[in-house]
């Protein structure tokens, strides 16, 4: 089998006494949707922030592509192409939905801001790139009417998705999605299962997704990693997950 | 009639004085936006600034140089080259290993950096005071006379034009720039911005390199108009910009610019109520009202408790 594109191996985080996350390993492969479920607390947040560097882990390796990115600044890893969401939206609310992409644009704009001063070729042609790539996203989220309103007006179905298509202008090979349908009607949370499986599908996008709503991991993920007390509990198919003991026990208590 | 006279060189005046102060107060204002720091070395800063200045337009006189364009542009670009790089290396030496401590330990920091740059010029420069010639010598009167009129020097001419291009300019930076969008995703959520791949250390810099430039504009117009720099200018221009900024919204760049031109209005008019000694007395005044009755500022929001 391939090599995955993420390994996490023996991920420990301590936070003083409390050892949040504690020997947590995962293997994800390209293209895959891969679910970290588990109980309120568990540690699915501090494995993410760990692996975009918002953490330093306190042990274990993170490998992107065999190469060891734990330590690295966010920017480094965002560059590497991991980019996240919070479980709480994070837009620029006071900058147009369309800025806000283009923001995010910022990594792959090379030019030199000289360039940006005397409006070189290279730096018209670089920034129509990346408006084309704001009005497609815009377009693929279905927010193009709303481009330049500033973000913070936007209903809440439509900053989730604006933040979405933020992450994909970085051109990630990860997406990190901490809670993206938390708070959001069924009708938002189908719009956006078939958002996640559009990003899988057509764009080749591995997605990493924590979530609490059940029906939407067990629909759309390829592989699910149940995560408890910090502790690895299982790692399976969805059918496998739903079936295995240890974890319907971590959620519904001893029987 | 010369009341109105009178009104309007008040007006004049303080909106020399004030568009000076806004120059500074930008200073503070973005560094504050961007990393909720209180930078209290930015005034010393700016007194460097005008050192340099100084040194620039001696330089230039001794060497023959002393056409009026060449000394304008010599003192401006000398100052502005020299300080931003001040500024530049302030934040890396001073700050920046101290980003991700205490907020307290930053200021302490700052107000060692301030004393540090004022014993360093005292040291370097003297710390008696240094003369800057006035390369525009000069008013004409709007009005029947110099008595029934309104005085307006060539150099307050100068600090409203140039002190309005580096506003415009600036504006034009952050609202349409690649860079100065970058900026504006800092001010609002640092983390977010690194996340996305801004290097955020880069922009961190750039806003105290923009900050300590429109420093340097300040310092070169306001020595020429007062034509008397010493090592200790820097704390009350530092505190009057910190007062303007406060005054605007700190954190807002508009705020800044608005506070600024305020806070040397209310000054001038002051002045006149009350005698040219109570000038800092009003300022300080207004510093307090402001934080007593709208702590977030005219044009600042306010704080809301991140989730």
């Amino acid at each position: 089998m391939k090599r995955p594109i993420l390994e996490v191996r023996d991920l420990c985080m301590r936070f003083g006494g409390l050892l949040a996350v504690n020997g947590v390993k995962l293997n994800v492969y390209e293209r895959q949707v891969v679910s970290i479920i588990g109980p309120n607390g568990a540690g699915k947040t501090t494995v993410f922030n760990c692996l975009t560097g918002f953490y330093e882990p306190s042990w274990g390796e993170i490998l992107l592509d065999g190469e060891p990115i734990h330590g690295l600044p966010g920017h480094r890893i965002a560059r590497k192409g991991i980019v996240r969401t919070f479980q709480n939206v994070r837009l620029f609310k006071d900058m147009t939905a369309v800025e806000n992409l283009l923001v995010a644009q910022h990594r792959h704009l090379n030019t030199h801001f000289l360039a940006g001063l005397f409006k070189t070729p290279a730096f018209r042609h670089s920034e129509q790139d990346a408006m084309a790539l704001a009005a497609h996203w815009l377009e693929q989220v279905e927010l193009s009417a709303v481009a330049n309103r500033p973000a913070g007006t936007l209903a809440y179905g439509q900053q989730r998705r604006l933040e979405i298509a933020r992450c994909m202008m970085t051109r990630p090979r990860i997406l990190m999605l901490d809670e993206p349908a938390a708070g959001l009607n069924p009708r938002e949370t189908e719009q956006l299962k078939a958002l996640i499986a559009l990003l899988r599908d057509t764009h080749g996008v591995t997605v990493l997704l924590i979530e609490h709503d059940m029906k939407l991991v067990m629909s759309i993920s390829d592989r699910i990693v149940v995560i408890n007390q910090g502790c690895p509990l299982a790692e399976g198919r969805p059918d496998e997950i739903r079936s295995n003991p240890a974890v319907i026990k971590a959620y519904l208590g001893e029987s | 009639m010369s009341e109105i006279y009178h009104f309007f060189q008040q007006l004049i005046n303080g909106l020399t004085v004030g568009s000076t102060y806004a120059l500074i107060a930008i200073g503070y204002t973005m560094v504050y936006g961007i990393i909720g720091m209180i930078n209290f070395a930015h005034g010393d800063v700016y007194m460097v600034g005008s050192y340099v200045a100084f040194i620039a337009i001696v330089g230039l006189s001794m060497l023959g140089l002393d056409a009026l364009p060449i000394l304008m542009a010599g003192a401006l670009i000398a100052s502005i080259v020299v300080t931003s790089a001040y500024g530049y290396s302030i934040e890396r030496i001073a700050y920046r290993p101290l980003r991700n401590s205490n907020r307290l330990i930053p200021l302490i920091s700052a107000i060692g950096m301030s004393i540090f740059l004022q014993n360093y010029v005292m040291l370097a420069q003297g710390s008696g005071s240094k003369a800057i010639p006035n390369p525009i010598p000069g008013e004409f009167v709007i009005g029947d006379s110099a008595m029934n009129g309104v005085i307006v020097s060539y150099i307050q001419i100068v600090i409203f034009s140039v002190t309005f291009l580096a506003m415009l300019g600036l504006t034009l930076f952050i609202s349409r720039s690649r860079l100065g969008r970058a900026c504006r995703a800092c001010a609002e959520d640092l983390k977010m911005a690194n996340l996305l791949g801004i290097d955020t250390n880069a922009i961190i810099s750039l806003t105290f390199v923009i900050g300590a430039a429109l420093a340097a504009v300040a310092a070169v117009l306001i020595g020429m108009q007062y034509g008397v720099i010493t090592p200790n200018i820097g704390f009350l221009a530092g505190i009057k910009a910190f007062t303007a900024a406060v005054l605007g919204g700190i954190g807002s760049i508009p705020g800044a610019m608005l506070g600024g031109l305020l806070l040397g209005i209310a000054e001038a008019f002051g002045a006149d109520l009350f005698g040219d000694q109570y000038k800092d007395v009003v300022a300080f005044s207004l510093l307090i009202l402001v934080l007593l009755f709208r702590p977030s500022g005219i044009l600042g929001r306010p704080e809301v408790e991140k989730v």
